[in-house]
């Protein structure tokens, strides 16, 4: 039994994941069209290659929608962040309160472990 | 126009209108419910071979309807995409029944979503890329949305206001609607912040229910005890499971599967006398809206502001009184089928819209996930 080799090795979920627990952010770009995406798959979602690569992002994006959600112990935001390279993902802006987070704001990434590694952002230039 | 176009048609229709039964499972709705549709049109069980079905607490409906019901379906779909599943099942059987591999097709769901606590059952579908962030499911995917849309298009929380007091007026004109009564621009404007820009009064009510369709071809739909609602044509399109992966956050899918569903039946949208539009928050009414072409893109805050859909306005919407103030069970779409038909069937009473010849119903799922569009019509329409 042979495998094709270009689907070998952990997939990209565990990869992502891997990245992460050391600390580094990484994100997925196609080979073909440059477009990249997030959460990790093994095809491209804007031009259907399979030949996915890796690259490390520089970390700083913009909020594209954001949403402050009342619970009874308080109130947290998510936010959906656009990164400089283009893919969007879920997070939340810390160090600002939930309700100042807009659309638009600059943000820039950290990882935090609670207690799993996972992206939070911070406004950009938020030295703290 | 597509080949389907008149083909087959809706013959039965099941509604338990039993929005609060506790000691009935989801199954116990939904069998009432297929009982109730096939007395509608004179069919029984035995004459069932084709069953479509979707549950939110079952994983395998299918078998468990076909068990309870004692039936032995030839052809089945048990399609999820979550509320909008319906519709996805009504193309499907449209399908299969014009091309003989079955001949009654039973369209059918079930849900105790609020005797059974009061909580969306959602299915087993984790999503870790989300989960540490922890929004409410799915309300904080709609705010997101309805966030976005206000950004691009200066939609307001006013226009989202409109949207709830037009359903609940036409709620008070349906005896079987759960939420009646008086509601208030500023009471809705008060409601309680869940997740920003939606309030309480933004989210579809919570509620139990049982609901099902009868299809045949349409020969065999002349000669049974009701009135036909022919199937003109329908549209569906998936996009995204998690709301960061959706395109665009302020136009849907609905744009997709609306135009399929149009050139099925070879109209548009001025065509259309009466309109359902899956309301499980009342962004998405008003999102709909747009991405339906009832109005232009960006302008459904103003259209909604005109009083349009409310009764008296220009486009009756959601006429039941929607998932807003009519039901909501956790996967409406097969409510919004159901209130077309009986609106073309002229069976709607107070709230009975005047010469309805052609009504669009759409449906959603997941968090602006999947669309789908049904455009049925009386038989004027052939």
């Amino acid at each position: 039994m042979s495998t094709d080799p270009r689907f070998d090795g952990p997939g990209p979920d565990d990869v992502f994941a891997a990245a992460l627990h050391e600390g580094r952010i990484t994100l997925q770009q196609c080979r073909a069209c440059a477009t990249t995406r997030h959460p990790p798959a093994l095809v491209c979602a804007a031009c259907g290659s399979a030949d996915l690569g890796w690259i490390e992002p520089s970390g700083r994006g913009t909020v594209y929608s954001t949403t402050t959600v009342r619970e009874r112990d308080g109130a947290y935001n998510v936010a959906i962040i656009e990164l400089a390279e283009g893919a969007r993902l879920m997070s939340r802006v810390d160090g600002i309160a939930p309700e100042a987070v807009a659309i638009g704001l600059a943000v820039s990434a950290r990882i935090v472990a609670e207690p799993q590694p996972h992206l939070v952002f911070h406004p950009a230039g938020d030295g703290a | 126009m597509s080949a389907l176009r008149g083909k087959t048609a809706i013959v039965g229709v099941g509604n338990t209108k039993r929005w609060n039964a506790p000691g009935r499972t989801p199954f116990d709705q939904a069998q009432e419910a297929a009982v109730l549709a096939l007395e509608d049109c004179g069919l029984s069980l035995k004459d069932v071979d084709g069953l479509f079905c979707s549950i939110s607490s079952s994983g395998l409906p299918i078998l468990n309807m076909a068990e309870k019901l004692g039936i032995r379906p030839r052809h089945a779909d048990g399609t999820m995409v979550g509320g909008a599943s319906f519709l996805f099942h009504l193309q499907s059987a449209a399908s299969a029944l014009v091309h003989g591999l079955c001949d009654v097709a039973l369209v059918v769901y079930g849900s105790n979503q609020l005797s059974a606590g009061g909580k969306l059952v959602s299915m087993p579908d984790p999503q870790p890329y989300e989960a540490p962030y922890r929004p409410r499911y799915p309300i904080s995917s709609y705010a997101l949305a309805a966030a976005r849309h206000m950004h691009d298009y200066g939609t307001t929380r006013e226009h989202l206001a409109e949207v709830a007091l037009a359903a609940r007026a036409w709620a008070n004109l349906n005896p079987h609607a759960y939420a009646r009564g008086p509601l208030t621009r500023d009471e809705v404007l008060a409601s309680r912040m869940v997740s920003d820009p939606l309030t309480k009064a933004d989210c579809c009510l919570v509620t139990d229910g049982g609901a099902a369709l009868i299809l045949t071809r349409t020969e065999r739909a002349k000669d049974l005890r009701a009135k036909p609602v022919y199937l003109l044509g329908t549209g569906a399109c998936v996009s995204h499971r998690q709301i960061a992966a959706m395109p665009d956050l302020s136009t849907t899918a609905a744009v997709e599967s609306g135009r399929l569903a149009y050139a099925a039946a070879g109209i548009a949208a001025r065509d259309v006398d009466h309109v359902m539009l899956y309301d499980a928050f009342t962004i998405t009414t008003l999102m709909f809206l747009e991405d339906l072409g009832f109005c232009a893109k960006g302008e459904g805050g103003a259209f909604v502001a005109s009083g349009a859909i409310a009764p008296g306005g220009s486009l009756p919407v959601n006429t039941n009184g929607g998932g807003l103030s009519c039901n909501h069970p956790g996967m409406y779409g097969l409510f919004t089928v159901i209130e077309a038909a009986e609106q073309l069937r002229g069976a709607a009473g107070a709230r009975q819209v005047e010469g309805c010849e052609v009504a669009l119903a759409h449906a959603n799922g997941g968090v602006l996930s999947s669309q789908a569009t049904a455009i049925l019509g009386t038989s004027a329409t052939l």
